[in-house]
């Protein structure tokens, strides 16, 4: 059942840098959002959020538009470094990382905003520079509710689907994830292959979440 | 507040129709011409109110046999009406072909490359070329038999952007985001502002497409006489509108 690993190693290689770019974005935004006050605050974390509740096919159907080969995006990727995103495994993970990105961030805004000013001006006063004062202080102080929002973005990713079609296609090996293989199947009437990838959907679904319950710790790792 | 909440149960309730419904699952290259016959048949028959449902025809053959409550069944290829007959999903002794259909390569309208034969696609000058997916799109199963028969499957299917109905493959070209695609005959002439039809593929067998009432509809009066109002004069005339040919 080959057709069931290719799919499965390629919605974890598609969630996996999904994720890892949300750390970095959704720290990011969720960190700015939280400590600076600036006119529009609101409304650019409304505008960040749409993409959790937008339906699918409109985001991809932006993507697509965006994104196209003549799409302003697009067309400035071909023209200067000859990438054209649409139907590679880049473009999903594009797709997913764009509707993952509000449930990392959401959860870095409110970690952040509940770390207790005084750590860090303990640690001002102990006269720590202010970016040592990020990872040393802030950040693991918020890591928890961090890690929970990045593991809930990694689940996201990974069941990605609409966007996905849109602007990956399904090219078995190179684009089709697991959501999209079991949808194929299902439409090719291949219920024994269809069966089989939803148990290993499944199965992966409830490891994640095992796995999940052991990185998070009933402590918080910076006061350790 | 009172009057928000009746209006939110009213919503919640609605799509309650009056008139009895009729569900017609079509191919996805019939969209346009079952769009423009679905209110010509409930012009003649008030009591009827046809629910239009379009995919690929082996889409449809899915939720049929998984037991939507459809009507009438229309497939742009014969292997999906065989597959329905065999399982019992379909009046067979009504079954009939409709119309004919061809298949076409086509290319972006502002595109350069202009294919004269399918050896032409093999070149590097088409890299992505869009085609249904062969397991469940008619339009894919005829493109690869054709290209399996003259011995080119293999060198075009690693360019092969697969798409999920004709319609999706058509669009793909429109865009641009492919160099070729295999649509019919009847989806290049919608889109002749955006993309060019560069030739027609001889196909092995004539594309017909069949249609039938599902053996287990609760409305088989109607399904039966949309069935036959499909193959008169009338709805000829609006198909041969959209291309499609007689059978």
């Amino acid at each position: 059942m080959t057709q069931a690993w290719i799919p499965l190693a390629l919605t974890l290689k598609v969630a996996g840098w999904a994720t890892l770019l949300n750390l970095f974005l959704g720290v990011t935004t969720g960190y700015v959002l939280a400590r600076k006050r600036f006119p529009g605050r609101d409304l650019l974390d409304a505008v960040l959020t749409l993409p959790m509740v937008m339906p699918p096919t409109v985001l991809g159907y932006y993507l697509l538009v965006l994104l196209g080969r003549n799409g302003p995006i697009g067309e400035w990727l071909v023209s200067n470094f000859g990438i054209n995103l649409i139907f590679t495994w880049q473009a999903a993970v594009v797709a997913a990382t764009i509707v993952a990105f509000p449930l990392t961030f959401k959860a870095a805004r409110a970690s952040f905003e509940v770390v207790e000013p005084q750590y860090e001006q303990a640690a001002r006063v102990l006269r720590v520079g202010e970016l040592a004062l990020f990872f040393r202080v802030t950040l693991p102080l918020a890591w928890r509710g961090i890690l929970a929002g990045l593991l809930l973005s990694f689940a996201r990713a990974a069941g990605e689907f609409g966007a996905t079609l849109m602007v990956a296609g399904s090219m078995p090996g190179k684009t089709q994830t697991l959501s999209i293989a079991v949808y194929e199947a299902v439409q090719a009437g291949q219920d024994d292959l269809a069966n089989f990838l939803v148990l290993v959907t499944s199965v992966t679904c409830i490891a994640v979440l095992l796995a999940a319950g052991r990185l998070m710790p009933g402590r918080v790792p910076g006061q350790s | 507040m009172t009057r928000f909440s009746v209006f939110a149960l009213g919503l919640l309730c609605s799509g309650q129709a009056l008139a009895a419904g009729l569900t017609v699952s079509a191919a996805s290259s019939l969209t346009n011409a079952f769009r423009e016959l679905a209110p010509l048949y409930e012009a003649q028959h008030s009591q009827t109110k046809i629910q239009l449902n379009f995919a690929a025809s082996g889409a449809l053959l899915q939720q049929i046999a998984k037991g939507a409550p459809v009507d009438v069944f229309a497939s742009a290829d014969q292997v999906t009406m065989i597959q329905a007959q065999e399982q019992g999903l379909i009046k067979a002794d009504q079954r009939r072909n409709f119309v004919s259909n061809s298949l076409v390569v086509i290319v972006p309208l502002q595109s350069r490359a202009a294919p004269a034969s399918l050896d032409d696609l093999t070149t590097p000058a088409f890299q992505r070329v869009a085609i249904g997916l062969p397991a469940s799109v008619p339009v894919g199963r005829y493109t690869k038999s054709t290209l399996e028969k003259v011995g080119l499957w293999a060198a075009i299917e690693p360019k092969m952007i697969g798409s999920q109905n004709v319609r999706q493959a058509l669009d793909y070209v429109a865009r641009g985001e492919v160099d070729a695609g295999f649509v019919y005959g009847t989806d290049a002439a919608m889109m002749a502002d955006k993309v060019r039809v560069s030739f027609t593929v001889p196909t092995e067998a004539p594309i017909l497409y069949p249609i039938a009432p599902v053996a287990g509809s609760s409305n088989a009066e109607a399904a039966q006489s949309f069935v036959e109002f499909v193959s008169s004069d009338e709805a000829a005339a609006v198909l041969a509108k959209y291309g499609f040919g007689k059978p």
